[in-house]
């Protein structure tokens, strides 16, 4: 990989000493002029390499034009971006050993606004793949995917704890090997919703709405598994088919119209990763299913909050539901809401996916700030100025990222983050007395 | 310089354990296996040590019905190693002295310049495979090593003793040798899931009987097992968080621990 070949040659310059155009005086270093140029001498291995690789074929490209760079998340907070990174690959670097193979969240803002498609959501998982194989993978990370193996979920639990949280739900939660019946709903619950414990309160939140409205539902309960997605983009592409198989064998035990998720990176793993391994099926994200059934939802209290909300790449950007969230927040009764000025297809990520939920401590020494901190000091900016605002979230990863985030900005009191279904479970209690 | 090395799974702790009924043995319906760490230390130093000075790694594990040895092993070839073995079968894992005579009669059939295993394991904190395998081969063993160092002949190994009060010892033994090796100079590399799956179905595992004294026996009875009954001397601090918060920090008040820190 190591050649000692000029990047480029220049084989000839020419600089006027003085010169005189219209008048004006332009004698300088700026008038000077390369005569000719060799830039046929790049090394070719890592590009050659890269692109040689399932997913790495749209590497070569692109053409440097550069709108990837501002809408990059992580080049808001560090050197990063997906140009510079394509030019590090010409410049002969397989990024195999540079810390930026781990940088890159896939959240595909910089793929919407390339020319030329090229796609890192495919490149990133490619090139990762193989430095997991050949060991190069920091330990937080590794960390992760031995309990990922060994237990299903990211925090190494037990998978009988998965259903820990349901003591506390105050409703009914129905297991379906327990209930011996086809369902209406096969409600996958997913890892954070299960095990972090502000997950779970989403987690109870949507059992007694599912309840509320009377929605024939079960959880699989301890024969869940993480959806591993985030594995899979971020290298680990035999664990993704380890769980997927695990998965899709519970999937087809039971009877079930449809599979209502939590988590939207497990919503893109069973619509768009799972058919190809053998599962197909009706896939909603839970704003999806309930954005239909609103209306009938009883309210009995107003809420009385700002709130802003913020997009999930992987349910809006990477899979293009941008209206059932937000026709859930208005439904809600006291609730005024405001978009942040990234939102939507723009929405500015958390930085929690492709692994980065998992590299908090080795990406911390490659940025100014986290993502999930930047995006709290864009929520506080838009509805935390008077008075407490909620900054709302549809996806699992993001209280726990938000919330540390909001005592790390110091705007504890300024900001509360809450996911949209708790939204809707507070405004169906009684307003407290 | 060829290296052995000597595995074995113990029950996750992941999931709570519980005591069976007849109060003899873990109830095992939900037990979960993982490769035991100390274990996974000795495979990490015989691959660095193989990557630093060339040779061969070769793991060895017992038979046992529970849990997975064969991908317990896949795991190893997926690290590294260059040949895996099952010793002898076994329904469940048996105790130190049936180990140790099974891999004694395994090593007949592997080459083992220097044989590592982990210094104990969480299921019986026996710690006693080492020392028996290095009697029955009439090999030098040293236990709870660290810093290992092939001797530039090849024909002795240095290893550290870290003895309480912050002194260590330094060792120099004559090859063969039998290590019990506490840590590992870095954390045990990840095997990916790929390659371990890969391996299951592409991959030799050779078997060996356990021998001809394969059921030597600790002559050791279990009476009873039982979870501990939880002492008087603790204070457990339970309420919600802001509550648990103030009484730890009440508590280091007390103590004088991080006084004039914060605030």
């Amino acid at each position: 990989m190591q050649r000692d070949l000029p990047v480029i040659k220049v084989d000839g310059v020419m600089e006027l000493d003085h010169a005189v155009v219209e008048g004006v005086d332009i004698s300088g270093h700026w008038n000077r002029m390369f005569l000719e140029r060799s830039i046929t001498e790049y090394p070719t291995e890592a590009m050659d390499w890269i692109t040689s690789l399932a997913g790495g074929e749209s590497m070569r490209d692109c053409y440097q034009c550069g709108k990837c760079v501002p809408v990059c998340p992580v080049n808001h907070v560090g050197d990063y971006g997906p140009r510079k990174l394509n030019v590090k690959v010409l410049r002969g670097n397989d990024l195999i050993d540079d810390p930026d193979l781990w940088l890159c969240t896939t959240c595909g803002n910089c793929y919407r606004v390339c020319p030329k498609e090229v796609n890192p959501l495919r490149i990133m998982p490619a090139i990762r793949e193989q430095a997991v194989l050949q060991g190069k993978i920091p330990d937080e990370l590794s960390d992760v995917f031995r309990n990922l193996q060994k237990s299903g979920n990211p925090m190494g639990e037990s998978p009988r704890k998965r259903i820990d949280w349901v003591a506390e739900a105050g409703v009914d939660v129905p297991i379906i090997s327990q209930l011996g019946r086809p369902v209406d709903v096969l409600w996958y619950v997913s890892d954070y919703t299960s095990y972090h414990p502000r997950g779970k309160d989403a987690a109870r939140a949507m059992a007694r709405v599912m309840t509320a409205l009377g929605v024939d539902f079960a959880i699989l309960g301890p024969e869940e598994r993480s959806d591993g997605d985030s594995a899979r983009l971020a290298g680990e592409s035999g664990l993704f088919e380890l769980l997927a198989e695990q998965n899709i064998k519970a999937f087809q035990k039971y009877e079930f119209k449809r599979l209502v998720v939590m988590d939207p990176h497990a919503y893109n793993a069973f619509r768009n990763q799972y058919p190809a391994l053998g599962w197909e099926g009706d896939v909603l994200h839970y704003t999806q299913f309930l954005a239909p059934l609103i209306g009938q939802v009883e309210f009995r209290s107003s809420v009385e909050l700002d709130v802003t909300y913020h997009d999930p790449c992987y349910l809006g950007r990477n899979n293009g539901e941008y209206d059932a969230p937000r026709t859930l927040l208005e439904a809600i009764p006291g609730i005024r809401l405001a978009e942040m000025p990234h939102t939507k297809a723009n929405g500015y990520c958390c930085g929690g996916g492709g692994g980065g939920m998992w590299l908090d401590g080795f990406v911390a020494d490659h940025v100014s700030e986290r993502l999930s901190e930047r995006r709290v000091r864009e929520a506080v900016d838009t509805v935390g100025r008077d008075g407490p605002g909620v900054l709302s979230v549809a996806c699992p990863y993001e209280p726990s990222r938000f919330e540390d985030a909001v005592k790390s900005t110091g705007n504890d009191g300024k900001l509360v983050v809450r996911d949209i279904i708790e939204l809707i479970d507070q405004a169906m209690q009684p307003a407290p007395a | 310089m060829d290296y052995v090395v000597l595995l074995k799974q113990v029950p996750d702790l992941a999931e709570e354990l519980e005591i069976d009924d007849s109060g003899l043995d873990l109830a095992r319906e939900w037990m979960s296996f993982v490769a035991s760490e100390w274990d996974e230390y000795a495979l990490e130093e015989a691959l660095q040590l193989k990557e630093a000075g060339g040779g061969t790694v070769t793991c060895l594990a017992l038979g046992v019905e529970a849990g997975d040895v064969d991908e317990l092993l896949a795991t190893c070839l997926a690290r590294g190693a260059d040949r895996v073995v099952k010793v002898g079968s076994y329904e469940r894992q048996p105790d130190s002295h049936t180990a140790a005579a099974a891999f004694a009669s395994a090593l007949d059939g592997v080459a083992h310049d220097l044989v590592l295993t982990g210094v104990q394991a969480i299921d019986d904190l026996d710690g006693q495979v080492g020392p028996l395998l290095a009697t029955r081969r009439g090999m030098p063993h040293v236990s709870v090593v660290t810093h290992i160092a092939i001797g530039g002949a090849g024909t002795t190994v240095t290893v550290h003793q870290e003895y309480a009060g912050g002194v260590v010892g330094e060792f120099e033994v004559d090859l063969p040798a039998v290590l019990g090796v506490q840590t590992s100079r870095v954390t045990p590399r990840y095997a990916p899931v790929s390659r371990v799956r890969q391996l299951m179905k592409t991959a030799t595992i050779e078997t060996v009987d356990g021998g001809a004294d394969g059921q030597a026996g600790s002559g050791l009875v279990m009476e009873a097992m039982a979870v501990p009954e939880s002492g008087g001397s603790a204070e457990m601090i339970v309420g919600n968080p802001a509550a648990i918060a103030e009484r730890i920090a009440t508590i280091l008040a007390e103590r004088g621990i991080g006084q004039g820190v914060g605030r």
